[in-house]
């Protein structure tokens, strides 16, 4: 994809993510809307998937380590033809397939069970170990949010990845400066992100998570990085796109009622219209 | 008369994971700096390319083993019970239990008989904690026969499986040529018609002196070893009930949540019966040699033949 295909891919997905949030009357759009661009990347032009295989052997792996940002994965997964777009709507709804946050046993194209922070990334981890062990080619992606970095099993899990220098794998830090309680600042500085990560044995490369072009010679970086493990720390927009909610912690984990769905949906129109003339 | 034999089952563990690792090649055995405590030593030095320390962090250590499972491996992590079930209590229950995954948690150094680390390492709490997890499956053998088994057992069985092992060394009594091992049934040890004792881990072949101390003083006991407290083995224990109307639970973990609150769930809903609990009190342990220990929180024979003798005649 050329990066106005990717541009607009990302929209429809912001699109999926409120409606789906919207239907669910709860979740997180927030850190949703933020990864969005870097889910587009990931999935559309990074990882060896086939959304007609979601089991396939070779395939790269993703663990979304911040799990409640569900939304943002389930409506990339839709996008890319795992499941029908249609079923976002059933997004947190009794008997869906849809779970609050990823489940691996009913959610093709979900590699991992998710959303008590900390612990993804472990498994991820641990997958790209295994691909190590056996020799196997694929790679291991995991994304994490930036409060999610205050949980201690995080720098457990960048210890081991640095230490047995798994360059197979990527860690991504969806750094939008926001956890629920307000700034991640002033709660418990994680600051500086990189920093952290470079202590811990990682090929680190920061990147606007909103730049495709960035985020593309980001992931050739660390797919050239030998004998580290990498951490992109991806700069981004808390509620990106839709403009009540950027930059609000409100929208952390609150959906919208119909008014505010149509307001939102009226920003990501515009924004479709605007790649559109492009 | 000889001695009769004695092995740890962490021993048993490690031996039999070094076992397995010859049969299978997906096996892969994890540790958090305890490999010598825990005996994956054992395993390691026969396949050093399969044994992964992975440092004094163990929710990590859960979690990476929950990662290889889903590509096929078979980890089993190795800690100590306190850190195993304790500390990485949610990386079980989330990283592993939830997603279903083929990981086994080798747990060693469970109880009191921990002996002089004391109330910090002594984890009277494992089986309450791991038997609470959906899908789980909580095995406690008796002796080092039934610790191999339950080892190869678990490695053939596909899911989550919490495997207890002790520090201090058990004697052998499985060492029969008919012991079979079959994840959830119970073994019925020896009939009897006045008193039903239910039994694990090390506290089986206690109750067994006990109650040949019972059976001199007349009283007819019939014994059940319970390897696996969850999924339970419900007929043996109904069954047994209905014959005696009394029934024993005896085990080295605390009276709350263990083998006799599993007991007692199964009996109140198909076959109310009065039960006594023996087990290790609501209370912390301490530090001192392990068979002192067990005397002192009540777990030998001679206390347990003492506490049913009066529960009999009551």
């Amino acid at each position: 994809m050329n990066k106005l295909e990717l541009q607009k891919t990302a929209n429809e997905i912001r699109k999926g993510i409120v409606t789906a949030v919207h239907s669910a009357k709860s979740g997180h759009p927030g850190g949703s809307l933020s990864a969005a661009d870097i889910f587009t990347y990931l999935y559309f032009e990074e990882m060896n998937i086939d959304p007609k295989d979601p089991q396939k052997s070779d395939r790269d792996r993703f663990v979304l380590s911040k799990g409640h940002v569900a939304p943002g994965l389930y409506s990339t997964l839709a996008q890319r033809g795992f499941f029908p777009v249609e079923d976002l709507t059933t997004l947190r709804h009794v008997g869906s397939y849809l779970q609050g946050h990823p489940d691996k046993k009913h959610i093709p194209g979900v590699d991992m069970s998710s959303g008590s922070l900390g612990q993804g990334v472990s498994a991820a981890v641990g997958m790209a170990l295994s691909a190590k062990l056996s020799n196997d080619p694929y790679r291991v992606y995991t994304l994490l949010g930036d409060g999610e970095i205050q949980e201690g099993q995080v720098w457990e899990a960048a210890m081991f990845a640095g230490a047995r220098n798994l360059d197979n794998l990527v860690v991504i830090v969806d750094n939008n400066g926001l956890q629920i309680d307000g700034s991640i600042e002033d709660i418990c500085s994680p600051y500086p992100i990189d920093k952290k990560f470079e202590a811990f044995n990682f090929n680190v490369i920061n990147v606007d998570a909103h730049n495709f072009d960035e985020l593309a010679d980001a992931f050739k970086k660390a797919r050239e990085c030998k004998g580290q493990p990498t951490a992109i720390i991806a700069k981004s927009i808390k509620g990106k796109d839709v403009s009540f909610m950027e930059n609000n912690a409100a929208w952390h984990g609150s959906a919208p009622n119909d008014e505010q769905y149509e307001l939102a949906m009226k920003d990501l129109e515009k924004v479709g219209e605007a790649l559109c003339q492009k | 008369m000889s001695e009769i034999k004695k092995i740890a089952t962490r021993d048993s563990y490690g031996n039999a994971l070094t076992e397995l690792g010859k049969e299978y090649d997906n096996v892969y055995v994890l540790d958090a700096d305890l490999a010598a405590a825990t005996k994956t030593g054992i395993f390691q030095k026969a396949f050093p390319e399969r044994h992964i320390d992975c440092g004094i962090a163990e929710c990590n250590m859960v979690g990476i083993a929950a990662g290889m499972a889903t590509t096929g491996k078979i980890p089993f992590v190795s800690s100590f019970a306190m850190f195993a079930a304790g500390r990485a209590f949610e990386q079980v229950r989330n990283s592993v239990a939830y997603p279903h995954l083929n990981v086994k948690i080798g747990a060693t150094h469970a109880g009191i008989s921990v002996g002089e680390d004391g109330a910090t390492h002594q984890c009277n709490e494992d089986i309450a904690l791991m038997r609470t997890i959906p899908g789980m499956v909580v095995i406690n053998p008796s002796d080092d026969v039934e610790a191999k088994a339950a080892v190869r057992a678990a490695a053939e069985y596909d899911g989550p499986v919490y495997l207890r092992f002790g520090r201090l060394a058990v004697p052998v009594i499985n060492d029969t040529p008919d012991y079979k091992f079959e994840i959830g049934k119970g073994v019925l040890l020896q009939e009897g018609t006045d008193i039903t004792l239910v039994a694990t881990g090390l506290c089986v072949s206690e109750t067994l002196e006990a109650a040949k101390k019972l059976e001199a003083d007349g009283i007819s006991v019939e014994i059940i070893n319970i390897h696996t407290i969850k999924p339970l083995d419900e007929e043996i224990i109904v069954t047994s009930a209905k014959k005696t109307n009394k029934v024993v639970t005896v085990e080295e973990h605390s009276v709350i949540g263990g083998l006799g609150s599993a007991v007692c769930d199964t009996l109140a809903a198909n076959y109310p019966t009065k039960v006594m609990k023996i087990g290790v009190n609501d209370v912390f342990g301490e530090s001192g040699p392990a068979v002192e220990l067990i005397k002192k929180y009540g777990l030998d024979a001679e206390s347990i033949y003492n506490r049913v003798k009066e529960f009999a005649r009551a």
